[in-house]
C-alpha cells in the first residue's frame, strides 16, 4: 500500500467533500470506543477496589498451627505401615496447643529478609464481648498494633481514637464498627471479654475502626497481645498466628511455599484464601473484554458498510483515477488512508468522550454501605485503556476497510467510463 | 517518419446479452505528429476502438504496439503508469473529479507522474486552463462547471503531461463552435509545433476536413 502525499491529499478531498457521511462513519467509532473506555474503566475499577480490599484485610500470607492436619495415630507411629495395617476408627484430633512454637525467632527471621515488608504476630482467641445485657460471639487478636498497622494501614481506618493509645492503655481494645454498634458500647466505655476456656477480662474501649468488610467490622477487636494472652493463661511466647505482608504481592504463592518448607507451619497465601473471588474477577474481566468487543465489531461493521457504499459511489471516480495513471495501490491507499482518518478521528473523540464518562462516572455520588467503605464509584483511569482503546480503533477501522479497498483497487475502469 | 501507435489485426467482441463482433481485423499504424480523426455511425465502435488503443481496454484479439512497446498483455498496474506518462485521454463524457477544483483536477495526472515540483505543476497547469479559456474558473469545484467548460477542463488534462499521445472521444462534442475551433487550433499546434500525436472521435465533418488523416469506421470495420 501506498501512502503519498498524494493519495493523502485525494484522500482528505473526498473526506471534507462528504463531511456528514465521514461524521457518521467516525462517530460509529467513536461510540464503540467510548464504551469500551467506559466499561472497561469502571469494571477494572470495582475489581481493583475488591482486590483492594480484600488485600488490605488478606496478609499475603498467614502462618499459623493447622491442628486439624491429619496425623499419624499412634499404632502407625510405632509399629509402622509396613509390617501391619493399622486401622484406628473415629481418631479425634489430639489436644494440642494453637500457637507456633518459637514465633518469635521465626517473626525475626522473616522481618530480617528484604523482600519482606512487615510482620506481625498475633495471638487470636474465640471470644463473647458482653455489655450489659448484650453478649456477642466475636474473635480477639491480641497484637503489636504498630506492626499491624504496617500490614494493614490500621491508621486510615479508624473512625475513634488513635493506634498510639492502644499501647498507652494496658486493657485498651480497639473495636470494629459493626460491632460496637450492635453491643451499643462508645469510645470510652469497658466491656467484659470471655474466652471459650472461661475467663473473663474486662477491656476499656479506645478506638473504633471500620475496614469496610463486614465479616471483619461485626467480630474482630484489637488488643494488647500481652492482654490476650494474659486471658488466655499462656506465657508472652504465645502466638497463634504470624501474617507477613511482601513487597511483591504476586510472589506470595511461591513465598508461601518456602516458609512452610523452613518451618512446617502451614502458610496460606492470600491468592489461595480467597481463590474464588479471584475467579470471579476473572470471569468479569472476560466479560468486559467481550462487551467491548462486541462493540468495536459492530463499529467496525458501521464502516464496512459506509466504505462500501462510498466505494460504490466513487466508482466512476476511482475509473478516472486509474485512466489518468493510478494504479490499483494507489486507490487502495486512498480508500485505506480514509478509514484509518476515520478510525483516529473517531477514536480520538472516543477517548474524550470515554474519558468524560469515565471522569463524571468517577465523581458521582455512590454509597457503599457497610461492605464498602467508598463515597463515589470506583474508576479505574488507566492511561493504557486509552492507548488500547485507539489502536483497535484504527485496527478496526482498517480491517473493516480493507475488503472494500481491496475491491475498489480492483475495478476496471473501462467497464465504468464506457457510459 | 516513425510510427508513434500500431494496431495489428484487432479483434473485439461482447458477449453480453449476445455474442456480438464489435471490431473487425483493424489494422492501422500512426505516425509521429499526426493529427488523426476517426469517423463513423453511431455504434460503428469507435469509442470501443479508442479504448483499446488508449490501452484501457485490455480484453481483445490483436496487438497494439505504442512508441515501439508492445502493451498487449501489460499488468493493469503498468499500464496505468504508461497511461500516465504517455497518453492523455478525453472521454466522450467529460469525467472529472466532483470533490476537486478544476485546477486540482488537471493536477492530478501531474502529481502522479512526480517529475515536476507541485509549483511548477500548478503553474503548468494555469498554462493548460488559459490555453483553453477556462483559467477563470480555476479554482471551481469541477462538479460547478458547465458541460463545455467542463470538457475544456478535461482537455488540459490531457495535455498536463505532455504525452507522445492524446486521445479525444468527441473532444468538441459540446463545444460551440468558436471553442471547437479553439480546440482544433491548439491540437494543430501540439502536432506541427510538439509533434504530439492526436487521435480524435468526432462526428464533425468540419473538425474532420482539418485533420491530416480520417479514418472511417462502419460496423467495426475500418471502410476509408
Ligand atoms: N459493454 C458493452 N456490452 C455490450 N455491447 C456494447 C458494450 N459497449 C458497447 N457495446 C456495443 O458496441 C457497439 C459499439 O459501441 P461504441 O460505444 O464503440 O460506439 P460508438 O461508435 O462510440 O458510438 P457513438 O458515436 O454513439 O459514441 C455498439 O453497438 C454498442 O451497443
Ligand atoms: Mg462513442
Amino acid at each position: 500500500m501506498i501512502v503519498s502525499r498524494l493519495t493523502l491529499r485525494i484522500a482528505r478531498t473526498q473526506l471534507l467533500a462528504k463531511k456528514k457521511q465521514t461524521t457518521i462513519a467516525a462517530l460509529g467509532v467513536t461510540f464503540g470506543i467510548a464504551m469500551f473506555i467506559f466499561m472497561i474503566s469502571v469494571m477494572t475499577g470495582v475489581n481493583a477496589l475488591l482486590e483492594d480490599t480484600m488485600l488490605m484485610n488478606t496478609p499475603h500470607i498467614r502462618l499459623y498451627n493447622d491442628v486439624t492436619a491429619v496425623r499419624p495415630s499412634l499404632l502407625e507411629e510405632t509399629y509402622g505401615n509396613d509390617t501391619i495395617w493399622p486401622v484406628v476408627r473415629h481418631q479425634r484430633p489430639k489436644q494440642t496447643k494453637r500457637n507456633i512454637k518459637g514465633a518469635t525467632m521465626i517473626v525475626s527471621d522473616l522481618r530480617s529478609d528484604p523482600a519482606v515488608i512487615g510482620v506481625s504476630a498475633q495471638v487470636t482467641s474465640q471470644v463473647f464481648y458482653n455489655y450489659g445485657p448484650v453478649q456477642l460471639n466475636g474473635v480477639i487478636a491480641g497484637v503489636d498494633i504498630l506492626e499491624e498497622d504496617k500490614l494493614f494501614n490500621l491508621r486510615t481506618k479508624m473512625k475513634y481514637g488513635r493506634l498510639e493509645d492502644l499501647p498507652a492503655n494496658r486493657d485498651g481494645l480497639i473495636m470494629g464498627i459493626g460491632l460496637a454498634r450492635k453491643l451499643n458500647v462508645n469510645p470510652g466505655d469497658r466491656v467484659t471479654v470471655s474466652t471459650p476456656g472461661g475467663s473473663l477480662q474486662s477491656f476499656k474501649v479506645v478506638g473504633i475502626f471500620k475496614t469496610a468488610v463486614g465479616a471483619v467490622d461485626d467480630q474482630k477487636s484489637y488488643a494488647n497481645a500481652e492482654s490476650v494472652q494474659k486471658i488466655l493463661e499462656e506465657d508472652s511466647r504465645y502466638f497463634t498466628e504470624i501474617q507477613v505482608k511482601l513487597r511483591d504481592v504476586n510472589a506470595a504463592n511461591a513465598y508461601g511455599k518456602a516458609v512452610f518448607n523452613q518451618y512446617g507451619y502451614k502458610a496460606e497465601d492470600w491468592e489461595t484464601a480467597n481463590a474464588t473471588i479471584l475467579q470471579s474477577f476473572v470471569i468479569r474481566n472476560v466479560m468486559t473484554v467481550i462487551v467491548a468487543g462486541t462493540l468495536l465489531v459492530v463499529a467496525g461493521f458501521g464502516i464496512y458498510n459506509i466504505m462500501n457504499m462510498t466505494i460504490y459511489n466513487k466508482m466512476r471516480d476511482i475509473a478516472i483515477l486509474k485512466a489518468t495513471g493510478f494504479a490499483g495501490s494507489d486507490v487502495r491507499g486512498i480508500f485505506m488512508t480514509q478509514a484509518i482518518i476515520i478510525g483516529l478521528l473517531g477514536g480520538s473523540l472516543g477517548l474524550i468522550f470515554g474519558y468524560i464518562f469515565s471522569y463524571l462516572t468517577s465523581k458521582a455520588p455512590f454509597d457503599g454501605g457497610d461492605v464498602l467503605s467508598i463515597d463515589t464509584f470506583p474508576v479505574n483511569m488507566d492511561y493504557r485503556f486509552y492507548i488500547m482503546g485507539i489502536l483497535f480503533g484504527v485496527v478496526t477501522t482498517a480491517l473493516a476497510a480493507y475488503f472494500p479497498s481491496r475491491k475498489a483497487s480492483k475495478i476496471d475502469p473501462v467497464n465504468i467510463l464506457r457510459g | 517518419m516513425e510510427n508513434v501507435l500500431e494496431a495489428i489485426n484487432l479483434n473485439k467482441s461482447f458477449t453480453d446479452p449476445v455474442e456480438f463482433q464489435v471490431l473487425k481485423n483493424i489494422s492501422f499504424s500512426v505516425r509521429k505528429g499526426e493529427f488523426l480523426s476517426l469517423m463513423g455511425k453511431s455504434g460503428s465502435g469507435k469509442s470501443t476502438l479508442l479504448y483499446l488503443l488508449s490501452t484501457m481496454d485490455t480484453v481483445y484479439d490483436g496487438q497494439v504496439v505504442i512508441n515501439g512497446q508492445l502493451l498487449t498483455g501489460m499488468t493493469q498496474d503498468a499500464l496505468s503508469a504508461f497511461r500516465n506518462e504517455h497518453i492523455g485521454f478525453v472521454f466522450q463524457f467529460h469525467f472529472l473529479l466532483p470533490e476537486f477544483s478544476c485546477l486540482e483536477n488537471v493536477m492530478l495526472p501531474a502529481m502522479k507522474l512526480n517529475k515536476w515540483s507541485n509549483r511548477e505543476i500548478e503553474k503548468k497547469a494555469m498554462e493548460k486552463l488559459e490555453l483553453l479559456g477556462v483559467a477563470d474558473q480555476a479554482h471551481k469545484l469541477a462538479s460547478r462547471l458547465s458541460g463545455g467548460q467542463q470538457q475544456r477542463v478535461a482537455i488540459a488534462r490531457a495535455l498536463i503531461n505532455d504525452p507522445a499521445l492524446i486521445m479525444g472521444d468527441e473532444p468538441t462534442g459540446n463545444l460551440d463552435s468558436h471553442n471547437s475551433q479553439n480546440v482544433q487550433e491548439i491540437f494543430r499546434e501540439l502536432t506541427t509545433r510538439y509533434h504530439q500525436t492526436i487521435i480524435a472521435v468526432t462526428h464533425d465533418p468540419e473538425f474532420a476536413k482539418g485533420t491530416d488523416r480520417i479514418i472511417e469506421l462502419s460496423d467495426g470495420e475500418i471502410v476509408k
